[in-house]
């Protein structure tokens, strides 16, 4: 009880980019009894654990996974390189110690308060959602509001149904996911709502979850009006005009027991803050370098906790960066940057990750982006002054679906501007 | 039977039981709702005003500047969090400087320490964020802040720790009187004597005290809506900001919480229903624009909350505490708007007082202890505190609630001490568990299910607020794993 503990690299959150960089920094030569994954919950594995649809794996494994089998795949990889965590473990604070370590204060009901001090950090806290505070829906405030990924929880883990006839706020993934498992568990859903002119979902989630049922989804479309005292009794719908304001007339009444609410993610970057580690306020999450690295030094973040993704493995992809990069920093192969160029988005792009680049540079560079809105017949420019260092044409971007380009080493070269700038050009 | 029974456990009834506790008394303390603190008390301003809105030589002005005062000691006794963190009103204009003045000499007179009027720079050196546009402001230091259902819990738990005993459930729908003894119907017929009756009742006092045959007073529910910003915004402004009153209030607020967050409101609005509390799109425009005036960079995209509550306002616009006027051994309490929580204290201390008049026997009891232990708050302590608690019960070790630092253990005091909560939005108001910015996304499931550990229920039967308020409607097809 009430250990102290050293650790090369302190892990913090065991879903699914915490368990790819643990792996990755494991692969890459840091001992795995100098890694140490910090999960909040009694089971590695994150928010998958819930999602027990399929459809996570195509790319990274090029089969349909249910959400535990992906998260089992890399738990298993966790235990047999007997990388070692600490579960049910919730991490209070996170404190620039001395000689550049980094200080943890973590607590349990197995080992009460737990103070670890960690020469590299990866943070892999995961998002979470939106809710109806943040919405600011006007109306009662009955029981029977729930986000979808807490209605997903009773159902899929603790087997209670929230409700039995469903109206959906938003189109996000876990909202249509929530859709169908809802319908499948006899419940009515009535419609999705979704404030936007598009869905940001998936399109496959759209067929597979709302066409498939016949669910209307109501685009341009959002709640007004919470009816019901103690219990959800219905919802006014009303249609939005372009500035996203409801347009009078438009009302409509649907009953409904319960509203399920899936209007977006937000990385959950508390401790972050915290830590005085400068957040991009457009991701919500740590600005970043190409490694991943936040402006604290050797503290990396990773997954839905940097910016949000909308496929797990490409959450993987990214944490086995952070994680190959937490063992080069350890193992002191990190090149000494003569610069970091800031990377910034420009017109419909929303933001870029990374947010500087490290130069020189002698690898290749993938840039992620996200735009605001749907874009056809493009071309993603990238460039550094008057040099232009990628050019690649798309045919439709969708603000549901992140973007992303590879600028080769060799065009990083000699690069004289002040920032690189990522935009889209019609074509 | 008890010697009086107090209806209403609002912060006021709440706060009587407690004076009268002190005494060798029985005392049963009734509500309607399903917890404490569920009316007026649960939703307004948490400002305890300095006193210098009330006219001068009302009753109002007098127990607002007395409980004012009063607000140390109890908040202390009972380990409620208060702070004096001061209070402006800003001044726009001639019209808005002519008001401070009116404003400084009520407060004068009615006895507010320090109350002065400041230039616009002077106010903005003390709050940085103000608005350019403000000329002038009305300074008080005594102003403060308080947790106004956590001071209904606390006191509440005091009485119950002290003999009194607390009655949720009940709505009174009937009186008689015979040999000196009240009997009291609840809508579902259950019956309860008591010598001594006082009505506490806040929006519903009207219709007490008309079951006592006192017909004449009339209260006008008056809506104000809110909204709460997340914790980052909660050092935005370190005083209470008030605009200038008018006929319809004291004006939008910008205040900080004891909790840390932000407050804006409340709007000013007569309505006909006592229970709608429902927000508008409309009203919390208004609170934003509004805001915005008095703080032009107050962000209300940070908002985590939203929220309605309803004054209690009578036609006099003062407060009534008297005997009934047809009935014996009734003593009624009507009209406590705001500052009704200010002077919350005091006004139990004049109750009580009251009370004696009316005739009842005020023997001190040698045993009555003031102190309430409080829930203990992980969140506040520093690591020797922590790693105490949680060697005496581990259960103090697991975070439930992660955007609040809400432990296992505090859940479990909330549903055992006094009072103790029922459902999931008392162990919230006990605890904080829910409240932060992903407002129970991810601990509700686990709440719940300790609530229903605890209680000895089944997890469908847990409740958000009570009544018909479910939360779950049954296994699904499966039947869910067993635990």
């Amino acid at each position: 009880m009430n250990e102290r503990m050293e650790r090369d690299l302190v892990i913090i959150g065991g879903g699914p980019a915490g368990l790819a960089a643990a792996v990755a920094a494991a692969e890459n030569g840091i001992d795995p009894s100098d890694i140490l994954i910090l999960e909040r919950e009694p089971e590695l594995g994150g928010i998958l654990l819930q999602c027990i649809h399929n459809g996570f794996g195509i790319h990274r494994f090029g089969e349909e996974l249910s959400g535990p089998e992906y998260a089992a795949r890399f738990a298993k990889r966790v235990e047999e390189l007997n990388i070692p965590s600490m579960l049910s473990t919730m991490v209070l604070t996170l404190e620039q110690g001395e000689n550049g370590r980094k200080e943890i204060t973590a607590v349990s009901s197995a080992n009460g308060l737990t103070e670890i001090s960690a020469k590299a950090v990866v943070l892999a806290m995961g998002c979470r959602e939106r809710n109806r505070g943040a919405l600011n829906i006007p109306g009662t405030r009955p029981a029977g509001i729930y986000t979808a990924g807490a209605a997903q929880k009773f159902v899929n883990i603790k087997g209670y149904m929230p409700g039995k006839k469903v109206v959906i706020l938003g189109s996000g993934d876990i909202g249509l996911i929530m859709a169908r498992r809802m319908t499948l568990e006899g419940a009515k859903v009535q419609a999705v709502a979704e404030l936007l002119p598009y869905s940001g979902g998936l399109s496959r989630n759209i067929q597979q979850c709302l066409r498939d049922f016949d669910i209307p989804l109501l685009l341009s479309h959002t709640i007004t009006k919470v009816h019901g005292k103690e219990r959800v009794e219905g919802v006014t719908i009303s249609e939005v005009d372009e500035r996203r304001n409801p347009i009078p007339g438009t009302e409509q009444f649907i009953e409904c027991d319960t509203i399920l609410l899936s209007c977006g993610l937000i990385p959950e970057n508390e401790l972050t803050r915290q830590a005085g580690i400068a957040l991009d306020p457009v991701t919500g999450g740590a600005a970043v370098s190409e490694s991943r690295e936040t402006g604290m030094a050797g503290v990396f973040a990773a997954g839905n906790v940097l910016h949000v993704h909308d496929l797990v493995d490409f959450v993987s992809e990214e944490a086995e960066m952070a994680g190959k990069s937490a063992a080069r920093w350890l193992k002191g192969e990190t090149a000494e940057a003569e610069l970091q160029m800031p990377v910034r988005p420009e017109g419909v792009i929303r933001y870029v990750v990374p947010q500087t680049l490290s130069l020189p540079q002698k690898e290749d560079v993938r840039l992620f982006f996200r735009v605001g809105q749907v874009v056809e017949k493009v071309n993603i420019i990238v460039s550094c002054g008057d040099k232009q260092l990628y050019k690649g044409a798309k045919q439709k971007v969708l603000p549901g679906e992140m973007e992303s380009v590879t600028v080769k080493a060799s065009a990083l070269e000699g690069l004289t501007g002040e920032q690189i700038t990522v935009k889209l050009e019609k074509r | 039977m008890v010697d009086v029974a107090v209806i209403g456990a609002g912060v006021v009834g709440a706060l009587i039981a407690r004076e009268l506790s002190r005494y060798q008394l029985s005392v049963l303390l009734l509500e309607k709702a399903d917890d404490v603190a569920m009316g007026t008390s649960k939703a307004n301003s948490a400002i305890v005003h300095a006193g210098f809105d009330c006219v001068p030589g009302s009753l109002m002005a007098k127990l607002n500047v007395d409980g004012n005062r009063m607000m140390e000691k109890v908040t202390e006794e009972l380990s409620v969090p208060f702070k004096r963190n001061g209070s402006l009103v800003l001044a726009f204009d001639e019209q808005d400087n002519e008001t401070l003045k009116t404003l400084l000499d009520r407060g004068i007179k009615n006895g507010v320490p320090g109350v002065r009027i400041i230039s616009g720079d002077e106010a903005r050196e003390m709050e940085p964020r103000l608005s350019e546009a403000v000329t002038a402001a009305l300074y008080a230091p005594t102003g403060g802040i308080v947790c106004p259902y956590e001071l209904t819990i606390a006191a509440a738990g005091n009485a119950m720790d002290n003999g009194a005993e607390l009655k949720t459930g009940f709505t009174l729908t009937g009186a008689s009187y015979e040999n000196g003894v009240w009997t009291l119907t609840s809508a579902e017929g259950e019956q309860v004597q008591a010598r001594f009756v006082v009505n506490a009742a806040g929006l519903m006092s009207d219709t007490v005290a008309a079951l006592f045959g006192d017909t004449d007073y009339q209260i006008q529910p008056r809506r104000g809506e809110y909204m709460l910003l997340d914790r980052d915004q909660g050092k935005t402004v370190s005083h209470t900001i008030f605009q200038c009153p008018t006929k319809m209030g004291k004006g939008i607020l910008v205040t900080p919480t004891v909790d840390g967050n932000l407050l804006l409101g409340p709007t000013s609005e007569n309505q006909e229903s006592k229970e709608d509390v429902a927000t508008t799109a409309e009203g919390l425009r208004t609170v934003a624009q509004l805001a915005a005036k008095s703080v032009p960079s107050v962000n209300t995209r940070a908002v985590i909350t939203s929220f309605t509550g309803l004054r209690s306002c009578s036609a006099g616009h003062d407060f009534i505490i008297e005997p009934s006027a047809h009935s014996e051994h009734v003593l009624h309490l009507t009209g406590i708007e705001s500052p009704g929580l200010s002077s919350a204290p005091a006004i139990a201390q004049y109750a009580v007082e009251k009370l004696g008049e009316m005739g009842l026997e005020l023997a001190p009891k040698a045993d009555f202890d003031p102190i309430r232990k409080p829930i203990p708050k992980f969140r506040e302590m520093n690591e020797e505190e922590r790693r105490k608690l949680i060697e005496e019960d581990s259960r103090f070790g697991q975070i439930i609630c992660r955007c609040e630092t809400v432990t296992e253990g505090e859940i479990v005091r909330a549903l055992h001490q006094n009072p103790p909560a029922h459902d999931l939005d008392g162990v919230k108001r006990r605890t904080r568990t829910g409240m932060g910015r992903c407002s129970g996304g991810f601990c509700t499931p686990q709440a719940v299910e300790i609530i229903a550990r605890e209680l000895g229920i089944p997890v469908e039967a847990v409740t958000k607020c009570g009544g018909s308020s479910k939360l779950l409607f049954g296994k699904t097809k499966e039947g869910g794993r067993d635990e």
